[in-house]
């Protein structure tokens, strides 16, 4: 066992997500089910060998400081699930 | 032939011609969507209206003697992981049910400006996270050619439509293979473009370095067509390659002769379906009847690319879905006392199980103290898989391997998570090298479609697209219909 149910609450938790209680143990037999396969990149050497975050010869990719249109205040609040006074409404964070 | 099963090239002739106008076309398509879409479900969200006021756009342009574009008038269907802007762009999730883009992605503005039909929004894996759409929020998506199979994923709904006439091309998107996997499972072409050919700005991010959009259409030229107007750098996406993009349909030429196939031997192998495995040799006896050379090679790493995906897409999926937090748009769980619950609570209920497991999965992989075993030790072995293709490609022009190394199984959810990710092994592979690779319908089992992919240089679509318009036009496999609906 790679992860106990123990270990998935709490990659729950720094995810903002829960696991059903009744889900937990299903939930963690397939977790581990993956990670156990994830042991065959052990049988392979990569001393030296550059990690490759991404494939493309780009880097530093900017473009020339010229001011463009961006979203309006009405355009930002289209979706938005609660709002008040032009701004996102979110329950009290500071008590 | 009903207006609802032609390409992309035929209908242009028409409505150029003034054969048939782009709102008698338009109409038709709807007809047969109504006539369908209760058995298939390829649709999340129709716009009827809107599309038909675009098509009388397009009639009075030809009515006015102005030369239009080859896709104008034409109309397709947008994976609903691709922003439109006005027309709602779910991804297959309750977090989205209800967006309303302020925003077209750059491929829907290049669309829009050749003059297009946008149908609507198409069902797909939610977040494009799986193999079968059954993990759509809204509804699991039906493989026309058997309503008791699974389309594919996570672009079911983009090859399902083009299969059962829904559509006459679509937009999927494609990380791990949910462009030609699909369009394999559906007989139809499906091509994912080099990492960088599309830009990816407004295409809902689930791996930045892997996602890439693309076409699926009935024939290899259609494909070239839609490639044609989605192409190109764009300063909204860092990743955009600044280079010209060719007129991909003067690649379609009848050629392959002295061309160098490579036949990598890692995807003949074990968990390969003996009869998909006989469709896809007769293509290559029929490419070397052709001319072709075919090169017996190796890619050492290819066992190790499933489960590298399955730590690097979830990483990059736990970073990009983490703006999913109730605040600014998506779903809200409205009781939540405080801001931290309200975050926990609306992403507990906004995502289903699927995309939950990837999203832990990458938090972990990520995590302080395994970030080194998983994450880093991924990226290492990326490398070793891209050296792989760049050895493979100094032996030949193109690779061919089998798209999926089965057929369209039943929709039963009976596959535990880990069995349906080893089945991507024939198509994730290209995605952590960054290539082109097309899927080409190349023969059938038991009634299903057998798809074969072709695997690009960087940057060589034309190659790829000229080795699968030569097979497509020595065969009539493109041109079988699936069996829905009754009509032959």
């Amino acid at each position: 066992m790679k992860v106990t149910e123990k270990d998935v609450r709490y990659i729950a938790g720094l995810s903002r997500l829960v696991i059903p209680e009744n889900e937990m143990e299903k939930f963690t037999e397939q977790f581990n089910q993956i990670l156990n396969y994830a042991d065959i990149l052990q049988k392979i050497d990569t001393t030296g060998i550059e990690p490759t975050a991404h494939v493309i010869p780009l880097s530093n990719v900017l473009r020339e400081d010229v001011v463009e249109n961006s979203v309006s205040n009405e355009e930002a609040l289209k979706n938005a699930p609660a709002v008040h006074n032009g701004g996102f409404k979110v329950p009290r964070v500071i008590e | 032939m009903e207006l609802y099963k032609s390409t992309i090239h035929e209908l242009h002739e028409l409505l150029v011609n003034k054969k048939i106008s782009s709102v008698e076309l338009t109409n038709a398509l709807y007809e047969r969507i109504d006539q369908v879409e209760d058995q298939v479900k390829a649709y999340v969200t129709l716009d009827k209206e809107n599309a038909l006021a675009q098509a009388a756009k397009v009639d009075a342009k030809i009515a006015a003697g102005e030369t239009i574009k080859p896709l104008a008038g034409v109309p397709g269907a947008i994976k609903d992981n691709i922003s439109t802007k006005g027309l709602r762009t779910t991804c297959s999730s309750k977090m989205l049910e209800n967006l309303n883009p302020i925003y077209d992605a750059h491929v829907i503005k290049n669309l829009r400006a050749d003059d297009t039909i946008f149908l609507g929004k198409t069902n797909m894996d939610e977040f494009a996270m799986g193999s079968t759409t059954e993990s759509s929020f809204f509804k699991t998506t039906c493989n026309p050619w058997n309503l008791t199979r699974v389309p594919g994923g996570s672009s079911g709904g983009s090859a399902a439509a083009i299969a059962a006439g829904e559509a006459i091309w679509t937009l999927g998107s494609d990380t791990g293979g949910s462009i030609r996997q699909p369009a394999s499972f559906n007989g139809c072409v499906g091509i994912k473009p080099t990492y960088g050919r599309v830009s990816r700005y407004g295409c809902v991010a689930f791996a930045s370095s892997l996602d890439q959009i693309g076409p699926i259409t009935r024939d290899v030229t259609d494909a070239a067509i839609v490639l044609n107007t989605i192409c190109g750098v764009d300063g909204h996406d860092s990743t955009s390659l600044p280079v010209e993009v060719p007129d991909f349909t003067k690649a379609l030429k009848q050629d392959v002769k002295g061309l160098k196939i490579g036949l990598p031997k890692e995807y003949f192998g074990a968990g390969l379906d003996p009869k998909v495995e006989s469709e896809i040799s007769k293509a290559v006896e029929q490419y070397r009847a052709m001319g072709a050379e075919i090169v017996e090679l190796s890619l050492p790493h290819t066992e190790y690319a499933v489960i590298t995906y399955y730590i690097i897409a979830p990483a990059e999926a736990s970073a990009n879905l983490a703006r999913f937090d109730g605040v600014r748009y998506g779903h809200r769980n409205m009781n939540a006392t405080s801001a931290p619950e309200m975050t926990t609570l609306s992403r507990t209920e906004g995502f289903g199980s699927e995309v939950q497991r990837r999203i832990m999965l990458g938090t972990y992989v990520l995590s302080s103290g395994y970030y080194d075993a998983y994450y880093k030790k991924a990226m290492q072995v990326r490398t070793l898989i891209r050296r792989d293709f760049e050895e493979a490609f100094k032996q030949c022009d193109v690779l061919l391997t089998p798209t999926s190394p089965v057929v369209a199984y039943p929709i039963d959810g009976k596959m535990d998570p880990l069995s349906i990710y080893l089945l991507d092994v024939c198509t994730i592979p290209v995605n952590l090298a960054g290539l082109p690779g097309i899927s080409v319908p190349c023969g059938f089992v038991d009634g299903m479609p057998v798809g074969m992919q072709l695997i690009g240089k960087p940057l060589d679509e034309e190659t790829i697209l000229r080795a699968a318009y030569t097979f497509e036009q020595a065969n009539d496999y493109h041109k079988v219909i699936a069996p829905i609906g009754g009509d032959k």
